[in-house]
């Protein structure tokens, strides 16, 4: 724990308050300037950014992964298959995974080449390099961190409570909507919460997907790091970052929805 | 005396199920008339829930037909059908409090006035004070209650009850015994209660179904089915039953006595020991054969000792002959 945790935090935390030095590193005397810059608008505008794309991306995550997981936890026999599919991903690099999509978004890539070759879109549509591509990346590297806490509570549903709703006149749609969904609220949350934290700080998707373009606080923080040679700054952003995630997760341990998790 | 119209609320033709290659309901042909607490009654494993749950929709019949006031609703989902299913482990909504559990049903039909009317079920069944109470607020019986007012409150043709007591402590179950047959009387609904419990079928029930492997083995009134069982299971199930060869006899028509007695069916056994009940005496005594058979005696001023030697006895009209 001291070795992994708390030297490298304490490290970043102690940069965050020193001076930059002329080529990279950091030198006295002790500072909150780094702090201060911040609210640039230029840095808000950016933090504002990965707060919409971030939540954008959860709710793309809830929509496709609650009706996945609702579907995997109802498949008798075949839900473990399932689960091993929602799975697979992991099996190579997020990297690889990540460079596929330019693969399939690009102008010559698979989607622009079946438009193309069905005389659908007459030009290649402008897949890669913008929000969207951003938003189908983090989507699809993460609905696996939705879908399993969300199959996990579907999976615990008493069954017999979705008779009972049926028994009582409640047709599949209002079963839904007033038994199911209510009574799922924990996974949904805690799925939630596991998709948007790491779609905050997203680096490589933004990085590669949104070609520079779209600039998230992850690429920010590397930036930092490597180009402008701003240490401090580089670590002010990313505890910034962690205070925020560690803030909602902090909400999250002690609402109600935790309780009914643990 | 106002009287309810004998007309039948339910009817199964020829039901059949199979699971797996195995046969759950094995044709079952049944009729209830409206205003009756009716009883499917056999062991686990009878297939009385699963006639239960094709009542309900939940289960397709492979064969067979579903009709209720005379029409088929095999096809009907379990939304559509007007019966209501108190289950087993009353399957309340847990985010619910016990007053919106039973307006669930209400307002799925548009009823308006909802609160009132969840408030009277609630009333019916003691419950009002608790309506605020989540079910994990609810003892066992109250949470019992609240299923039964949440199936009430809709007043369907049909109550269907998947052994509702099972579940409680033996003594709040004699309890809601007498309070559910009252329930039935007061609202008029047809019970069909599903139990293991013969003492619980007996008790409550119009008539009673004796169910044994997918079967109907007997259909009639607990006098009937006790006194005059129709088949070797029946007389075996409902209650307890000495059988000596094809002859059944109840305990408490079996006599015991220290000298062979004069004329009528008699066996010479030994005593294996001697149980006092409080209000009668338990002999359970070990034929010449081998076989064991109970006999329900009056408290003696001398009773019979382990390993004594005596004759067991009973009257020939009070044997049941099943070849």
């Amino acid at each position: 724990m001291a070795l992994f945790f708390a030297a490298p935090m304490a490290i970043v935390c102690a940069y965050s308050f020193l001076t930059r030095g002329d080529y990279g590193g950091v030198e006295r005397p002790w500072t909150i300037e780094s702090f201060a810059r911040l609210v640039d608008p230029l840095y808000l505008a950016i933090f504002w950014r990965s707060l919409w794309i971030g939540s954008a991306a959860t709710g793309l995550c809830v929509l496709l992964g609650f009706p996945l997981a609702l579907f995997i936890s109802r498949a008798g026999r075949f839900r473990n298959l399932y689960l091993q599919l929602v799975l697979l991903p992991f099996w190579t690099s997020f990297l690889v995974r990540t460079y596929a999509w330019l693969f399939i978004l690009r102008d010559t890539g698979l989607v622009n080449t079946a438009l193309q070759s069905f005389h659908i879109v007459g030009a290649p549509l402008p897949l890669l390099y913008n929000d969207g591509a951003v938003l189908v990346g983090l989507v699809y590297n993460f609905l696996p961190f939705f879908v399993l806490p969300m199959y996990a509570t579907l999976e615990r549903l008493d069954p017999a409570l979705m008779e009972a709703a049926a028994d009582l006149g409640a047709r599949p749609s209002a079963t839904l909507r007033r038994v199911i969904i209510p009574l799922s609220m924990p996974g949904i949350v805690a799925g939630s919460v596991l998709v948007f934290i790491p779609c905050l700080g997203a680096y490589l998707t933004p990085d590669l997907l949104g070609g520079g373009k779209t600039v998230m606080l992850g690429n920010l923080v590397q930036n930092q790091f490597t180009t402008a040679r701003d240490w401090p700054f580089g670590s002010a952003v990313s505890l910034v970052l962690m205070l925020a995630s560690a803030l909602l997760l902090a909400g999250l341990m002690r609402s109600r929805v935790a309780k009914e998790l643990l | 005396m106002f009287s309810y119209p004998m007309e039948t609320v339910l009817e199964l033709r020829g039901i059949v199920k199979d699971f797996a290659g195995h046969r759950a309901v094995d044709g079952v042909s049944l009729s209830l008339e409206r205003g009756g607490f009716y009883s499917l009654l056999g062991p686990s494993g009878c297939g009385k829930t699963t006639t239960l749950r094709m009542i309900g929709g939940f289960e397709q019949p492979g064969s067979g037909e579903v009709l209720l006031n005379g029409a088929v609703v095999n096809e009907q989902k379990p939304f559509q059908r007007d019966v209501s299913t108190v289950f087993q482990n009353y399957a309340l909504f847990p985010h619910l409090s016990a007053l919106r559990n039973v307006e669930f049903g209400l307002r799925e039909r548009g009823v308006r006035d909802l609160e009132p009317r969840a408030t009277k079920a609630l009333e019916l069944v003691h419950l009002a004070g608790k309506r605020d109470n989540l079910p994990s607020q609810l003892s066992g019986g109250e949470k019992q209650r609240v299923a039964l007012a949440r199936s009430l409150v809709l007043e369907p043709q049909l109550l269907l009850l998947d052994e509702p007591l099972a579940a409680l402590d033996p003594k709040l179950r004699k309890e809601m015994r007498a309070e559910l047959k009252a329930m039935q009387r007061k609202t008029g609904i047809t019970f069909l209660f599903v139990t293991h419990d013969q003492e619980e079928a007996l008790s409550m029930s119009d008539r009673v179904a004796v169910m044994n492997r997918g079967k109907i083995e007997q259909f009639g009134t607990p006098e009937e089915v006790y006194l005059r069982p129709a088949t070797r299971f029946v007389a075996g199930f409902l209650g307890a039953m000495n059988w000596f060869g094809d002859a059944g006899v109840r305990p408490e028509s079996t006599r015991v006595s220290r000298e062979a007695p004069l004329g009528g069916p008699s066996r010479k056994c030994v005593v294996e020991s001697s149980l006092f009940l409080g209000n009668c005496v338990h002999v359970n005594a070990i034929l010449e054969t081998g076989e064991r058979a109970i006999a329900e005696v009056p408290r003696a001023q001398d009773p019979f000792a382990e390993g004594e030697a005596v004759w067991i006895s009973w009257h020939p009209d009070d044997e049941r002959r099943f070849p």
